[in-house]
């Protein structure tokens, strides 16, 4: 019925901060490192910060979201990023009814 | 459902509202029964309690780390709340309650929640042998465990006030602050006196898990008066109409969390979902204080005037919002003004700004009452039990819960301060009136019960 019962399996990868070459492509091998697949990119710049935003399907992923969570914070940092993944479920309840 | 897109502006507000403006679940409470553990031998029903949290919410504080990381929104605690202890320990021969409080902290402490209520009485229309020994045991138990948290329900709407019980009160706040005089009175911040007590109440210190509740429930209590701060400020110099939409539509929204978060940690514990108890509940943070919301929508302090229109508006926006967002609402549901853990609130205590009589008028209209308050140490128990019958009166009156949880701080005098540390925070020992009320506790008895309108 709701998407916490039958839970999805899409995550949103959010990275923020300025903008630079390279950032989709060290996102994309750190999702492709994990066999997690990419279903839609979008980018924009909001009050003067570069936001880009994946969504991606970790249903065979190899690994576990909290490794990957850890994978792509610590990418994040090597490159002055912030970039977190949460699952779309909360995104979903905030804000759509 | 699961097609649709979000807008980076969606994503972007969901992270800000998380890392900016301190939007978090504030506590994910797991209610236990101990009704099965009764026992003759004080020990042994103890032993049984100690089993049966160990048992249930072994894994608790594991899941409320996994929901954090999964989703990006920090659970700040995980708790416990039990059967009121003086329902399962009055079939014990002994009164020595405290071992029954020791088997508790014991469980606090290994299933890793920082604090565990229950440690209760319902005695708002008269005390049982077990409810007295309770009562006067809760001292000796605040005092030699550290995560245990009391409370008594001394009123309600239907019952009236039991003066005797609040007469008693008085002396137990008194006495529990003289045992842990040496971190100013902090056995008091763990006691809550309550007049319409919620049997699915989430947030400490007045949690308990009803008689009418099942085996075992998850209920999820929310923060957010940050975002609601930050809402309020981005509306601008707007009418009172337009700023309670705002206040609803963030309300909403950090409900959803708590919803979700409530829905994901029943699934996996295997525990059935209660409530999500609609509350904005502040900390000693920046940017996460009740006080501060009102003083946006116009007041140069929070204690002035109109202080009290501002919260009612504030109160019923955040219910307005929250109502649709969550499948079942509960616990306590409104805008808590705790003293020591809202910065802003003890910014105008300090100030002189906030009277301790603005703040009764004030919990008139939000949830739950007089919170968190610091009191000279040298004040009359009298005047402790006088101050609880006045809040038991306002609930009683208004069919709500109000509560009070009030530190005589030892050794205090107006002007000095007490800190508490975490989210407990620290508070100015306010003023009281210095007359008497010693004649009016001293009669005893029950104020009875307010006429409704004589249905059933």
């Amino acid at each position: 019925m709701s998407a916490a019962q039958e839970k999805s399996s899409r995550i949103i990868v959010s990275v923020i901060g300025r903008d630079r070459v390279g950032i989709i492509a060290a996102v994309s091998a750190v999702l492709a490192g994990a066999n997690a697949n990419i279903l839609d990119i979008s980018q924009s710049v909001m009050d003067e910060f570069f936001v880009m935003i994946m969504m991606a399907d970790i249903g065979q992923a190899s690994m576990s979201l909290a490794e990957l969570k850890q994978r792509l914070q610590s990418k994040g940092e090597e490159m002055g990023l912030k970039i977190d993944a949460q699952h779309e479920d909360v995104f979903h309840f905030m804000h759509r009814i | 459902m699961t097609g649709s897109r979000f807008s980076p502006q969606e994503i972007v507000e969901t992270i800000r509202m998380v890392q900016m403006e301190n939007l978090d679940i504030r506590t994910i409470t797991m209610g236990i029964s101990l009704r099965d553990c009764a026992d003759r031998d004080i020990r042994a029903a103890g032993r049984r309690a100690y089993d049966k949290i160990c048992r249930l919410a072994g894994r608790l504080a594991a899941a409320g780390e996994e929901i954090a990381s999964e989703y990006g929104i920090p659970v700040i605690n995980k708790r416990v709340s039990v059967t009121p202890v003086a329902l399962v320990v009055e079939s014990a021969d002994s009164e020595d309650y405290l071992v029954f409080a020791e088997q508790l902290d014991r469980a606090a402490r290994e299933v890793g929640v920082n604090f565990l209520g229950g440690y209760s009485a319902l005695v708002q229309k008269g005390a049982t042998r077990g409810d007295r020994a309770l009562i006067a045991s809760i001292p000796d138990a605040l005092s030699n465990t550290e995560r245990v948290c009391a409370s008594v329900n001394i009123g309600s709407t239907r019952a009236g006030i039991n003066m005797d019980a609040v007469a008693e009160m008085g002396r137990v706040i008194v006495e529990t602050a003289r045992r842990t005089a040496a971190r100013d009175g902090i056995g008091c911040a763990k006691l809550v006196v309550f007049c319409n007590a919620v049997e699915d109440n989430p947030f400490m210190a007045g949690a308990f898990h009803g008689v009418g509740e099942p085996e075992c429930v998850l209920n999820v209590g929310v923060s957010g008066p940050g975002a609601v701060l930050a809402a309020i400020r981005k509306e601008g110099r707007t009418d009172f109409g337009a700023l309670a939409s705002a206040i609803k539509r963030t309300a909403f929204k950090i409900t959803r969390m708590g919803e979700l978060v409530g829905r994901a940690a029943s699934l996996k514990l295997g525990v059935p979902f209660g409530i999500v108890d609609l509350s904005l509940a502040p900390t000693p943070a920046q940017g996460d204080s009740v006080g501060h919301i009102l003083e946006a929508m116009g007041l140069e302090r929070v204690g002035t005037h109109g202080s009290t229109a501002a919260l009612a508006l504030l109160n019923d926006a955040v219910k307005k919002g929250g109502a649709m967002a969550s499948s079942y609402v509960g616990g306590l549901s409104g805008a808590f003004i705790p003293v020591s853990e809202d910065i802003g609130m003890i910014e105008a205590a300090a100030a002189s700004a906030l009277s301790f009589d603005k703040l009764e008028a004030m919990t008139c209209v939000c949830s739950v009452g007089l919170d968190m308050i610091a009191v000279p140490g040298d004040t009359p128990v009298e005047t402790i039990a006088a101050i609880i019958a006045d809040e038991a009166a306002i609930g009683m009156v208004n069919r709500k819960t109000t509560a009070v949880r009030i530190i005589p701080a030892p050794g205090k005098k107006i002007g000095d301060s007490v800190e508490f540390g975490g989210l407990l925070g620290r508070a100015p020992v306010m003023a009281l009136h210095p007359q008497s009320s010693r004649d009016f506790i001293a009669r005893g008895g029950r104020i009875p019960a307010p006429i409704q309108a004589l249905t059933n």
